[in-house]
């Protein structure tokens, strides 16, 4: 079954008198259970292509499947479902909400989608534990490192168990123990529970984690090979 | 439950994000919420002062009489029913405070001068605290029993007359065959009135001393009851009708005086548009702090957006922290206004402001009055208005386009 798939996605931006082409006829397949970095040099349309895989953003053509049911025609109403039902995401411009503590933004998403406290509180402070952030349960985000803010992030992706996380840079403010960390993370529940990954990432080491890489350059896919992860 | 707790919780925690911001909007609320309520509290009390000088001037919240005295109220047209069988009946029936007169037009002549006056014969047994005389403050006495052959004035009245206690004067009147009834009487008293008309148009004497002099026998011109609070007389009245029986006019004190009781329903919506009006200078700085708190938390509303979350809940957000802001501003703003009350309960002196005030019918004792029912009025009026105008910037920030508004600078 495949996780992802886009076909012919195009999305063009004006920039003033510019045209520039953000995803130019992008297709791909995602299987289940994939482990997929994105590289691309700054601008080369990772992030708008994650967008539109996450149902954020609407290609200006092309067709996106989530795990086989077409999303790219679905109502508002019905990919903020899909989103929090069945995606995990780590954002690149803004992940957590000022007001709310380490735990309550790793719940946050639990509590939405109606998850118990109880449960909501162990898978919480299990998942904190795991990405190294034990006892800093009650911070917010202000009283954070760029680091620990982008665990928190991470943790909230994971920690209800999507069957596809779609990742922005998730390491670019970690030191590299803290990236292999999350990245080992990554894997284990890659491994265990068959969980998606699509990373968009500069970082070698991130992508030296992957089982597949896939290289973008002005909206094109210019590389997609398969290799043995690190 | 879950979503409305972190609504709750989300907006709780925004509302003291920015605390100067926050009490300053709440200090604004709560002195508009007081303003509405201590205010309408003291122009309840001046309007009740005017209303209750009023009806001490008919007296009574409920009153009977013949079904043409209204026209012509002179001894033609007394109660049907003698004196003696309506004491019986409203004495058995329990009223608190009831009282039959007889009450009719008469002229006042002393050596030196004549004036038109009402004559009330009374019982001054049952006429105390009814009436708006205070017994004990009357020059001289008031009258002892209602065969009393004294007579009660004004001091405007014997200062118009040049006469005073001790002397004598003469009333005229008609009996009922159309032929002059008049009597010689002694000034025992003089009494004074807020309202100093009264103490021109009003005269006291025994109500069987009149009934002699008029020849009318056991009968009177009216019977009134007076009730707890003059603006619920249902009770008196429905009691007062079934005693009647149909032998006489039964009339509440607003259908007696309309202007009197166009006064109420005149003071309720004029403290309806005060509070509208209070709550319309409340609303823009309302509106203006949520559309600053909306546009500075774009990109946690993307966010939020972004994960998954219903734009209701982000409007339902909005509009939580402003019904929070508005209902703690409410709480002490109420608070203060009862507690400004209480000093002032036993009525605060407004002569100073007040010279002249007699003219409107007010006295220079100001007793604020605090109902229930308004208090009630402006906190409804005030969440109700304040939810409809917080809709606006929640509707906005719940229409963001997720991705547009979190990669905002
Ligand atoms: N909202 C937008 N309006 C105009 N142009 C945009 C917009 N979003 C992206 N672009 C342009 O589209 C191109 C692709 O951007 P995108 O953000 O997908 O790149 P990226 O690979 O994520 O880059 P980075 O590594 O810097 O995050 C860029 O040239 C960018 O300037
Ligand atoms: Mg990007």
């Amino acid at each position: 079954m495949t996780a992802v798939r886009c076909v012919d996605l195009c999305k063009t931006y004006r920039q003033g008198e510019e045209d520039i082409k953000a995803l130019d006829h992008v297709s791909i397949d995602i299987a289940e259970g994939g482990f997929v970095c994105l590289s691309a040099p700054s601008g080369g349309g990772k992030t708008t292509l994650l967008n539109a895989i996450g149902g954020l953003d609407k290609p200006d053509s092309g067709e996106i499947y989530i795990a086989g049911r077409r999303i790219d025609n679905l109502s508002k109403g019905e990919l903020a479902e899909l989103r929090l039902r069945q995606i995990g995401f780590v954002f690149q411009a803004f992940n957590l909400i000022p007001v709310l503590t380490a735990r309550e933004n790793v719940e946050f998403v639990m509590q939405v989608q109606g998850v118990p406290a109880g449960e909501r509180q162990k898978l919480a402070g299990e998942i904190l534990d795991e990405v190294g952030l034990a006892g800093l349960d009650d911070r917010r985000p202000a009283d954070m490192s760029g680091g620990q803010q982008q665990r928190v992030a991470v943790a909230r992706a994971i920690v209800s168990r999507p069957e596809l996380v779609l990742a922005d840079e998730p390491t670019a403010n970690l030191d590299s123990k803290t990236a292999d960390g999350l990245m080992e993370l990554f894997r284990e529940l890659n491994e265990h529970h068959h969980t998606t990954f699509v990373i968009a990432t500069h970082d070698k080491r991130v992508m030296s984690y992957a089982k597949r890489l896939i290289r973008m350059l002005d909206g094109r896919i210019v590389d997609d090979i398969v290799q043995d992860a690190a | 439950m879950h979503r409305l707790e972190i609504l709750f919780r989300l907006a709780w925690r925004n509302l003291w994000r920015n605390h100067r911001r926050t009490l300053i909007m709440l200090m604004a609320v709560v002195l508009g919420t007081w303003a509405m309520i201590f205010m309408t509290a003291l122009m309840r009390g001046m309007v009740t002062d005017v209303v209750k000088d009023g009806i001490s001037a008919l007296p009574g919240h409920v009153q009977v009489h013949h079904p043409d005295y209204r026209d012509d109220p002179s001894v033609a047209n007394l109660i049907a029913v003698s004196d003696a069988d309506l004491s019986a009946r409203f004495n058995a029936a329990g009223f608190v405070k009831w009282a039959t007169r007889v009450r009719v037009p008469a002229v006042i002549t002393s050596e030196y001068d004549s004036r038109g006056v009402t004559l009330l014969g009374v019982d001054p047994e049952y006429e105390r605290d009814l009436t708006f005389v205070d017994y004990d403050s009357v020059s001289g006495r008031f009258l002892e029993s209602a065969d009393d052959s004294g007579i009660v004035i004004g001091k405007k009245l014997a200062e118009t007359l040049n006469t005073k206690v001790g002397k004598r004067i003469v009333l005229m009147s008609q009996d009922p065959d159309n032929d002059i009834a008049d009597r010689g009487f002694r000034v025992v008293g003089m009494f004074e009135a807020n309202i100093k008309a009264f103490e021109e148009n009003y005269v006291f004497a025994g109500k069987t001393t009149v009934q002699k002099m008029l020849r009318i026998g056991d009968q009177v011109s009216e019977l009134v009851v007076l009730g707890g609070d003059y603006r619920d007389v249902e009770a008196e009245y429905n009691k007062t009708v079934e005693l009647i029986d149909g032998s006489g006019e039964v009339k509440r004190w607003f259908e007696l005086d309309p202007y009197l009781g166009s006064m109420l329903g005149v003071m309720d919506g004029f403290v309806l548009v005060w509070i509208i009006v209070i709550f319309l200078a409340l609303s823009f700085g309302l509106v203006n702090t949520l559309v600053m708190a909306v546009f500075e938390r774009v990109r946690e509303i993307g966010l939020m957006l972004a994960l998954g979350m219903r734009p209701i809940n982000i409007l339902g957000q909005i509009v939580v922290e402003s019904s929070l802001l508005l209902a703690i501003g409410l709480a002490i703003g109420t608070g203060l206004s009862w507690a400004s009350v209480q000093p002032i309960k036993d009525g605060i002196d407004i002569s100073i402001v007040g010279d002249g005030l007699d003219m409107w019918g007010m006295s220079s004792v100001l007793y604020p009055e605090l109902l229930l029912s308004d208090v009630i009025l402006a906190n409804v009026v005030v969440l109700v208005l304040g939810f409809l105008a917080s809709l606006s910037p929640a509707w906005r920030a719940a229409n963001y386009e997720p991705i547009e508004a979190i990669t905002k600078v």
